[in-house]
């Protein structure tokens, strides 16, 4: 069975998806990039979608739970380049992907993910302080 | 809304869902239709995820069923007209079943109303124990 | 005396197209404007020789007949021809029954000692005539729905621009009423425009919208939300106090939305999202 590839970038978890997803290919990048967060300690993950054509409400809620999973992990999630003819179809469908960051593409993704964590890795540093103070 | 009557079929094409797989390459048969009859990008994404919405349901409720696929005109308009056919459990409530955020799966219930808001026609048939049929057009300049 | 009314006409061809010529040019609306004289003279011909070397004993009592269809294509085109150009329903009217007009009194004048074959022909002649002023009427109607819909396109495509006013800025003033093809125009224009520009703040201009609904309300809030599935964020300017004031009766929640009373608002509300500043440059006087 064909991969999504996951790359890892630094802190953060990088997903290009460049093939239209079936449902199963959908799940399973689900499931791999959850335990690759956990695996890397990923701080943030970045899903590059312009070469998707097509979002159903099926993907939308791939997408929203793959957020939730990594916030839980404590990671935040970026969606990155939706085409416009994508964007209008899902706000037409009804799916305005609620609690899922955007941006308009990878270099913005980036600057928000940094922007983003910046906080939680000083405060790491913190409890990385404390420990070494115990 | 608009009367059946006067469309005529142009092509006409019958393909099967009954695995997930299926659900792709049908995609990229109604995306073909949509190209050939120069629908605008955004209808085209607008359709395709339409057809992706109830080809996944019949998938779901029905486990597979019988698409087709026409490219069928109305005057001086053009469109592509789907009809997904099953013989699955049926639809025992059509009114609820249209209703945003109702599901009996457990999905975001946006399947029939989603779908319903992204084409031009939408008329569903349902007997309980014996199928249901959807019968979806968009218009190229729709 | 037999009467052959087809060959009568055809005879009388000459005749028949100055009278419809004289017709035309005495009627008191006459758009020296719109047509010349030599284009009334050659549409008159060409429609008149078509119709009398059409017509024979048989057709002449069937309005449906085949036969007229070379006419009936001439009388379209010059009818839809008239309503691009402007002329009234009464001129385009004028014009057909000027030729009935003509029609009968070249009869009148031909057959005048057999009152009965009169009477006849000039039913015949009008059954004919009436028929073709319908489809003059048709086309012209036709003719002016086509204009009002390039209107229509028009009208959209212009209505609809969408403006960089900073970088990393788009402003897209919407005037006139905003009903959802509208609202598909916008989108797409100030999506594809954010893609483009790589824009991340859009704004929204709604000095011009006479009238705020809950319909209208939707239309700006799918907008702003399918922005913001790009990445971009959307502010709503331009709201005056009886917007407002509709917004809050209709319990319309925009509480979501980002909205400032003027675009000079929103515009500085961007700025400071982006961070960017603007300052009046200190004139420093040199000390002589």
């Amino acid at each position: 069975m064909e991969k999504i590839p996951i790359l890892k970038m630094g802190p953060f978890l990088l997903v290009t998806i460049q093939v239209d997803l079936y449902d199963r290919l959908a799940l399973s990048l689900e499931a791999d990039l959850v335990q690759m967060v956990k695996k890397t300690a990923a701080k943030g993950v970045l899903i590059d979608i312009s070469a998707v054509s097509i979002v159903d409400s099926f993907m939308g809620r791939i997408f929203g739970n793959i957020a939730g999973m990594c916030k839980i992990l404590d990671a935040e999630t970026v969606v990155v380049g939706m085409q416009p003819a994508v964007a209008i179809t899902l706000i037409e469908l009804g799916l305005p992907l609620t609690g899922v960051h955007t941006a308009l593409d990878v270099e913005k993704g980036m600057k928000l993910l940094t922007s983003k964590v910046d906080i939680d890795i000083e405060s790491d540093d913190d409890l990385d302080d404390d420990h070494n103070t115990i | 809304m608009t009367t059946w009557t006067m469309i005529i079929t142009l092509s006409k094409d019958v393909m099967r869902i009954v695995a997930d797989q299926d659900v792709v390459p049908f995609r990229n048969r109604v995306k073909e239709c949509a190209v050939k009859i120069k629908m605008g990008l955004v209808n085209q994404t607008k359709l395709i995820t339409a057809a992706s919405e109830l080809g996944r349901n019949m998938l779901k409720y029905a486990s597979g069923g019988e698409t087709l696929i026409e490219i069928v005109t109305r005057g001086r308009d053009n469109g592509v007209r789907l009809t997904f056919k099953d013989k699955g459990p049926g639809i025992a409530d059509l009114s609820l079943a249209m209703k945003d955020g109702y599901s009996t799966g457990k999905s975001l219930g946006l399947g029939l109303p989603g779908a319903k808001r992204l084409v031009n026609e939408f008329d569903i048939k349902s007997e309980p124990g014996k199928g249901t049929t959807v019968v979806v057009i968009k218009w190229a300049n729709g | 005396m037999e009467y052959n009314i087809p060959k009568l006409l055809q005879k009388k061809k000459k005749n028949i197209i100055e009278l419809w010529i004289t017709n035309q040019l005495s009627e008191a609306g006459l758009r020296e404007d719109l047509i010349s004289n030599e284009e009334i003279r050659q549409q008159s011909e060409e429609l008149v020789d078509s119709f009398v070397s059409n017509l024979n004993q048989e057709n002449i009592e069937d309005v449906n007949s085949g036969d007229f269809d070379g006419v009936i294509e001439i009388l379209s085109g010059i009818s839809i021809t008239r309503a691009r150009q402007g002329f009234s329903p009464r001129e385009t009217g004028a014009f057909i029954f000027g030729l009935k007009e003509a029609l009968l009194q070249l009869l009148q004048q031909e057959i005048k000692e057999d009152k009965e074959t009169l009477y006849q022909a000039t039913l015949q002649i009008n059954r004919l005539l009436d028929s073709f002023s319908i489809v003059t009427f048709e086309t012209f109607i036709k003719g002016r729905e086509e204009v009002i819909l390039r209107q229509t396109d028009e009208i959209t495509e212009i209505s609809t621009p969408v403006i960089r006013v900073w970088d990393g800025i788009l402003a897209l003033p919407i005037i006139g009423t905003l009903d959802s093809a509208r609202t598909q125009v916008v989108m797409e224009n100030l999506l594809q425009e954010i893609v483009e520009t790589g824009s991340s703040i859009a704004i929204l201009d709604i000095s011009g919208v006479p009238a705020v609904d809950s319909l209208v309300a939707q239309h700006l809030i799918k907008t702003v939300s399918a922005t913001r599935l790009m990445g971009a964020e959307c502010i709503i300017s331009g709201i005056r106090p009886e917007i407002a004031q509709t917004i809050v009766h209709l319990g319309i929640d925009l509480s979501n939305i980002i909205t400032k009373a003027t675009l000079a608002s929103a515009l500085k509300f961007s700025f400071q999202s982006l961070k960017l500043e603007v300052k009046k440059v200190q004139v420093v006087k040199a000390v002589v």
